[in-house]
C-alpha cells in the first residue's frame, strides 16, 4: 500500500504538534483509497483529552464531528496521528495493544529529533507492519 | 429495510438488532467500538437491546487512544 500526502498537510501536521508540545498531539486523517492505494486528502485536529505527554485519547464526540465532516466532504476516515514528543516515529507497546482497528493507518509523529519524523503503520492482531508513506508536491510528478 | 452503515446505504431485514448488525459488519474488538445511530451515542448496557429502523445512519468509533 503507499499513503500519500501533501507536504503541505505535512508542514500543517507538524506544526500543530510543536505548538502543543511538550503534550502529545493527535487527531484522524482522511481521504480517497484506491485499490492499495491512498490519498490523505484532510487531516483532522482533535483534542487530546489526556493532556498528556506521554499518552493521548481522543474524544468520541469529537471523532464524531470529524466523521460526519468526512461523510460530508465525501471523504474515507483513513485513521489517525498522533506525535510522540520525545521517543521515535514508531508504536509504543501501548499505541498496538490499542490500535483495534485494522483498516486504519497509524501514523506517528515523532518531535525527538530536530526534525521532525512521520511514518505509518498496519497494526493487526498485535502485528506492525509499516506503510509506504509518500510526501508528495501536487507540484511534480511522483 | 435501508440503513446507511459508515457512510454507505445498506439493505436489511427489518427489525435488525445492533449485535446482529455488528456481526454483520464484522466489526473488530466491538468491545471497544463506541456505536452512534442518528448521531446519539448508545449506551453499552442498551446496545444488546437496540433495533435499527429504516432510515437509520450508523457509525462504528473505534476507541483510538495510546502512549509514547
Amino acid at each position: 500500500m503507499i499513503i500519500r500526502m501533501d507536504y503541505k498537510l505535512y508542514d500543517e501536521l507538524s506544526e500543530y504538534a510543536r505548538k502543543h508540545f511538550p503534550e502529545e498531539a493527535c487527531g484522524l486523517i482522511a481521504g480517497e483509497e484506491n485499490g492499495n492505494d491512498r490519498l490523505i486528502k484532510k487531516v483532522y485536529y482533535l483534542e487530546n483529552t489526556d493532556h498528556a505527554t506521554d499518552h493521548f485519547t481522543l474524544d468520541p464526540r469529537e471523532q464524531m464531528d470529524a466523521i460526519k465532516d468526512m461523510r460530508a466532504s465525501g471523504l474515507k476516515p483513513l485513521g489517525n496521528w498522533h506525535s510522540h514528543p520525545e521517543s521515535p516515529s514508531r508504536p509504543s507497546e501501548e499505541d498496538i495493544r490499542l490500535a483495534f482497528d485494522s483498516k486504519a493507518s497509524y501514523m506517528i509523529l515523532s518531535l525527538m529529533a530536530k526534525e521532525a519524523v512521520l511514518n505509518s503503520f498496519h497494526v493487526e492482531n498485535g502485528q506492525v507492519t509499516k506503510e509506504d508513506l509518500r510526501i508528495i508536491s501536487s507540484d511534480y510528478y511522483y | 429495510m435501508t440503513i446507511t452503515v459508515a457512510g454507505e446505504k445498506k439493505e436489511y431485514k427489518d427489525g435488525l438488532t445492533l449485535p446482529e448488525l455488528i456481526d454483520a459488519e464484522q466489526v473488530e474488538t466491538p468491545e471497544y467500538v463506541t456505536v452512534s445511530i442518528n448521531d446519539e451515542f448508545i449506551l453499552t448496557e442498551n446496545k444488546a437491546s437496540t433495533i435499527l429502523k429504516e432510515g437509520d445512519t450508523v457509525e462504528f468509533l473505534y476507541f483510538m487512544g495510546g502512549g509514547q
